[in-house]
């Protein structure tokens, strides 16, 4: 067996039939751990690489195992039919998979050398070289920018965002993979017309870059805080409403040429 | 260019008119059919049934009122009330009279009955003592059949009790040549006979028959062209009354004659479809290929600028509502096995013709927009889906899915047609195919199906393995060997399929004592003038007279079997978890989780019947103690919390429909035990028995009558619906239960096979939505899966709907092989439905 096959990740799920993350029908596998402690995270037991346990259903539940790729792999070839009559495939979510960059790697190396599409959403916060490395394998990458102005993105996400943009770009020049902007419209954080309006602006000047995806914020992992012991911040903070969306959406196409998306 | 016209057409005012009309009332039993029928039988006693059945049927047509409904365009009603239902005493009433005073207030499907028809039924029932199919038929059965229903191991009621229909007839031919030219065919036949053939009586006489019936039909029509006629006369707004000069002059012309236009060709099909359930009491008549007979006259309309594509829709919309103007009252029994007013008018779009070219037209969209229109659950309405199927066609299938009207079903031609063929049909009939009734396949116009011919509840004989043969207190099985000192799996497992071989023997001597109960009292000429090789044969279909012949008793709970036997052999013979003493114990205490009235009959049944196996007199007055006893009896704490740790372990193990390869072999294995030896069995109409998996909706009453099993499914609770995996059971997502599903042989289920799932509207949402949905079921049809339907509805709704019925009389959900109006159903279907894994995130 090829050795990368064997090389050693840590997930925290495996999802079949996921339908919003890249095209047609996908299973994702959730890497753990992550760069980023975003206030609105909806996967809190992501966060920390170490395995977790998180009360669910008033039941303890062990969250994070170790996987070869091959183990995950076996997972991931269970829907090939699927992605076949789809053009679905594999894709990569987190935490952000580029904090474990061989595991990602491989993964993407072995559902491409087997013909599954592969995608990955992923923040790029991470040294270009693991971005680099695994270029060849990835068919689509869907990026997360959340916001233009570092200050506030450091606010409200632990991190300012100058190697996200950089890497933006340079995904872009690359040409090697479809790239395609993702921002989660958090209000209080970066739901203004202005704010979705710079990040359109900075999207579409990225050569080869056609989308932009508006994913509404949610409140669906409240309840993981409470099971993880965390305090959950946001609490007092509503989704925005379809009208908002439709204007942010509109203000996309305003100022920029891509085509604009509400939800995955 | 388009090969088709794809675009939406909108509906007319028409349409919501006619619904609305059609179900301001609730719906009534009306007396005038078995009042007719009788004064008949009882001026045509001795002559030849075949010429009694064709005179009964005259009669009744001659003078059943008859009624134009306000803004109709197709017109023919079986009663004055909308979807009003006759009755048919000649195949069974005792029912009907016991329900006299209760079917009016039952929870599935209740109809009134005023005290006057009460009066005339309750007089002509007098006449039908003695002489009814379900009395003649009981007289054939084996007593050991007869015990085995007694003690609900299956269920023959379809056919016992009521006409057995479940055929798709030679529209194209009414279409083509009326039924003058039928007259005409039959005539030359009956020149061509020699008064000196061996088989002359009953030749003539069945060709007779036919003429007799054909003409009583084309009378019928003219009923309706005279009072088109009249109310034209009377009609001042002009356009109603062009209206009706039109239909008075298609009821002239059909469907005595061909059809020289398609709104005649809609008018000729609907009365072939009425009158075929008024001669006998059978659902499941299905039109079948409706896109492909009708357009012929669609398209010649259409090139000579007669018809636009909007008169055409109004036409199809109108032919949709008049569907669920057809009704029938089931006995309070069946009609939670049937739930909903189904009358199961299988109408099928898609597919192949006979040389294995697709056959999609403009048609085929527009009865998937009519289901749109009119949003009712008659016809259940189907797709064909292969390989050459066009994207576009599908992508409007499942457009009109995403409505929630748990329309249309989707089937799988590469797997049916081969199934179809295994079975002796040619690979034309077989690419020809359409669904009858819930999802068993045929070929139209050539088939005698029987296709819903019993409920087999496979949980049933594992019960009687567990008490070596006996069932509440009665010996009813095989002697086989007490479970405590069975040594391995294989043992067990053996056990389960000698009792399930015996029962299917029974099963088999049941059906086969309606079969011939049918053919001797219940013949039917002009169902039969419909299909081959009946009138070249001389012999209705009821006698053999079809080219293919089958009988098709569907089984169901395969998820609860196959998980209780998988759980019995890794927690008693592999692991040792549970000891097969203790596990006997759990279920017949259900697990410590409480005994309703059903168990305590049970135990009470069991410990009498072991204290009369003893040569101990048991009175009424012991019973009765015992009764108390086991009401009074508690579950010890120990008990219950070892039931409780067995339970927990029993859930640990691997369920089928989450793709794990193992089980779900071992589910085919399972699924083997039913449909293997049933396809030894011959029908006495020449034909094979073959099975079907599928429930309709009797996995709820037929669960109640199933006690606790291994696969730690409480007493009386639900079963598994069709090949679906068990509620609840399935946590992989929608892919993986399919690719569990897929791994069962839908092939040697040539019966049909039936697979549910249910979407949450926003997993089909946008144009991406409605791709993916059509690629999943691309996907499992790749793997051989056979068929797939869905119901599309949010839980919120679902509860909404069961607190507040008033608000969701229209809200259409897909039951199991058809769509009912959700508030009609019984609470405990209606929870079923909600229970049911919620799939798409």
């Amino acid at each position: 067996m090829d050795e990368y096959l064997q090389t050693k990740g840590r997930i925290f799920d495996i999802q079949r039939y996921s339908i919003h993350d890249g095209n047609g029908i996908r299973t994702i596998v959730f890497l753990k751990g992550c760069v980023l402690r975003c206030r609105w995270c909806c996967n809190p037991e992501s966060q920390e690489y170490a395995v977790q346990t998180m009360m669910v259903q008033g039941k303890p539940k062990i969250i994070g195992r170790d996987i070869t790729v091959a183990q995950a792999m076996e997972e991931v070839e269970k829907d090939r039919p699927y992605y076949r009559r789809s053009g679905g495939g594999l894709t990569l979510s987190g935490g952000e998979s580029l904090c474990q960059p061989q595991f990602a790697r491989d993964l993407l190396r072995a559902a491409w050398s087997v013909g599954i599409p592969t995608a990955m959403e992923s923040m790029a916060c991470a040294k270009y070289e693991a971005i680099e490395s695994l270029l060849p394998y990835l068919d689509q990458y869907l990026m997360d920018i959340k916001h233009m102005d570092p200050k506030k993105h450091k606010a409200f996400t632990g991190r300012e965002n100058g190697l996200m943009l950089e890497n933006a770009g340079k995904v872009a020049r690359s040409g090697m993979t479809e790239l395609s902007i993702r921002v989660p419209v958090i209000p209080t954080f970066n739901d203004t017309p202005e704010e979705i309006r710079d990040i359109a602006r900075f999207a579409d000047k990225l050569p080869g870059v056609k989308r932009i995806h508006l994913l509404p914020y949610h409140r669906l992992g409240q309840d993981k805080y409470e099971g993880l012991g965390r305090e959950y911040l946001m609490k007092d903070i509503l989704p925005p409403t379809n009208e908002h969306m439709e204007m942010l959406k509109r203000t996309v196409e305003q100022n920029s040429s891509l085509i604009c998306q509400i939800g995955g | 260019m388009e090969k088709y016209y794809t675009r939406e057409i909108p509906k007319t005012d028409r349409i919501p008119k006619l619904v609305e009309h059609l179900f301001a009332k609730m719906p009534e039993i009306e007396s005038a059919r078995a009042v007719l029928l009788t004064e008949s039988y009882r001026e045509t006693e001795g002559q030849p049934i075949i010429m009694r059945r064709a005179r009964a049927f005259a009669h009744i047509l001659d003078h059943l009122p008859i009624i134009i409904r306000d803004n109709e365009l197709v017109v023919g009603s079986t009663t004055i009330a909308p979807r009003g239902c006759q009755t048919y005493p000649e195949f069974s009433f005792e029912w009907l009279e016991a329900e006299f005073d209760t079917v009016a207030n039952r929870t599935a499907d209740p109809f009134y009955i005023s005290e006057q028809t009460k009066k005339e039924l309750r007089e002509v029932h007098k006449y039908w003592k003695g002489k009814t199919t379900s009395e003649l038929a009981t007289a054939y059965m084996a007593p050991e059949a007869l015990r085995a229903m007694a003690h609900d191991m299956f269920t023959p009621g379809n056919y016992f009790y009521n006409g057995v229909g479940h055929v798709t007839v030679q529209y194209e031919k009414v279409l083509a040549i009326g039924y003058e030219g039928i007259i005409a065919q039959a005539k030359a036949l009956l020149e061509a006979c020699s008064v000196g053939d061996g088989d002359y009586a009953r030749r003539s006489r069945f060709l007779q028959a036919v003429i007799i019936s054909c003409e009583a039909v084309i009378r019928y029509a003219r009923r309706y062209s005279a009072l088109a006629e009249q109310m034209a006369q009377k009609e001042t707004e002009p356009q109603r009354k062009a209206e009706l000069l039109q239909i008075a002059q298609n009821c002239a012309n059909v469907p005595a004659k061909g059809a020289k236009s398609f709104w005649e060709a809609c008018q000729s099909f609907w009365f072939v479809q009425q009158l075929l359930q008024v001669e006998s009491s059978g659902h499941s008549i299905s039109p079948g290929r409706f896109d492909q007979y009708m357009y012929p006259y669609y398209k010649a309309d259409l090139d000579s600028g007669r018809l636009t594509r909007e008169a055409a829709q109004e036409l199809i919309d109108c032919v949709w509502v008049k569907l669920n103007d057809l009704n029938k009252c089931r006995d309070a029994a069946s009609a939670e096995g049937f739930a909903g007013y189904s009358l199961f008018q299988n109408l099928i779009v898609g597919g192949q013709d006979r040389e294995g070219q697709d056959v999609t037209n403009d048609l085929s969209f527009m009865c998937l927009s009519a289901s749109a229109h009119v949003f009712l659950p008659q016809p259940s309405l189907s797709i064909r889906v292969w390989n050459g199927s066009p994207q576009s066609l599908l992508l409007r299938a499942a457009a009109l899915t995403r409505t929630g009207i748990g329309l249309p079903a989707y089937y799988n031609d590469e797997v049916i047609i081969p199934s179809l063929m295994s079975r002796g049909l040619t690979l034309q009939d077989a690419r020809e195919y359409n669904i009858i009734g819930c999802v068993e396949p045929q070929k139209a116009g050539k088939t005698e199906g029987w296709h819903d011919a019993a409920f087999y509840n496979m949980c049933r004989p594992l019960e009687v393995v567990f008490e070596s043969g006996w069932d509440k207190g009665e010996f009813i099985g095989v002697a086989t060997k007490p479970v405590e000192e069975m040594t391995s799996f294989e043992e067990f497992y053996d056990a389960y399929k000698q009792q399930q071989n015996y029962f299917i023997s029974l099963l088999v001597n049941a059906d086969n004592a309606i079969d011939v109960a049918h053919a001797t009292l219940c013949p039917l000429p002009f169902e039969s003038c419909m299909v081959d090789d009946c009138m070249k044969r001389g012999l209705s279909l009821q006698e053999g007279g079809a080219v293919y012949n089958f009988t098709g008793p569907q089984g169901f709970g395969i998820a609860n079997m196959a998980d209780a036997l998988y759980a019995v052999k890794k927690l008693v013979f592999e692991e040792k978890k549970i000891s097969m003493a203790d596990l006997k114990r759990a279920l017949a205490l259900n697990y410590g989780k409480g005994l309703d009235d059903a168990s305590v009959k049970d135990l009470s049944l069991r410990i009498v019947g072991a204290l009369k196996e003893q040569g101990v007199d048991v009175g009424a007055q012991e019973i009765a103690q015992i009764v108390a006893q086991v009401k009074r009896m508690e579950v010890s704490e120990e008990d219950k919390k070892k039931f409780q740790e067995m339970l927990e372990l029993i859930d640990q193990v691997p369920k089928f429909g989450n793709d794990i390869p193992e089980v779900d072999a071992f589910a085919r294995d399972v699924a083997y035990t039913y449909t293997k030896p049933l396809q030894e069995y011959k029908n006495p109409r020449g034909g094979m028995f073959q099975a079907g998996l599928y429930p309709v909706s009797a996995n709820v009453p037929l669960g109640a009558q199933t006690g606790a099993t291994p696969d730690g499914r409480l007493a009386h609770m639900p079963v598994a619906d069709g090949v679906s995996p068990s509620a609840g059971k399935d946590v992989k997502g929608p892919t993986a239960a399919a690719n569990s599903v897929a791994r069962l042989d839908h092939g040697i289920a040539s019966n049909g096979t039936l697979f549910n799932q249910k979407f949450h509207p926003t997993a089909l949402s946008g144009e991406k939505g409605l791709d993916n949905f059509v690629a999943l079921i691309r996907s499992y049809f790749d793997q051989k899966g056979s068929h797939m339907q869905f119901n599309v509805v949010d839980r919120e709704t679902l509860l909404d709907a069961q607190a507040h019925p008033d608000q969701y009389r229209h809200l259409v959900v897909r039951v199991a092989g058809y769509s009912a109006l959700f508030t009609t159903l019984s609470k405990s279907l209606q929870d079923d439905i909600i229970r049911r894994t919620e799939q798409g995130f």
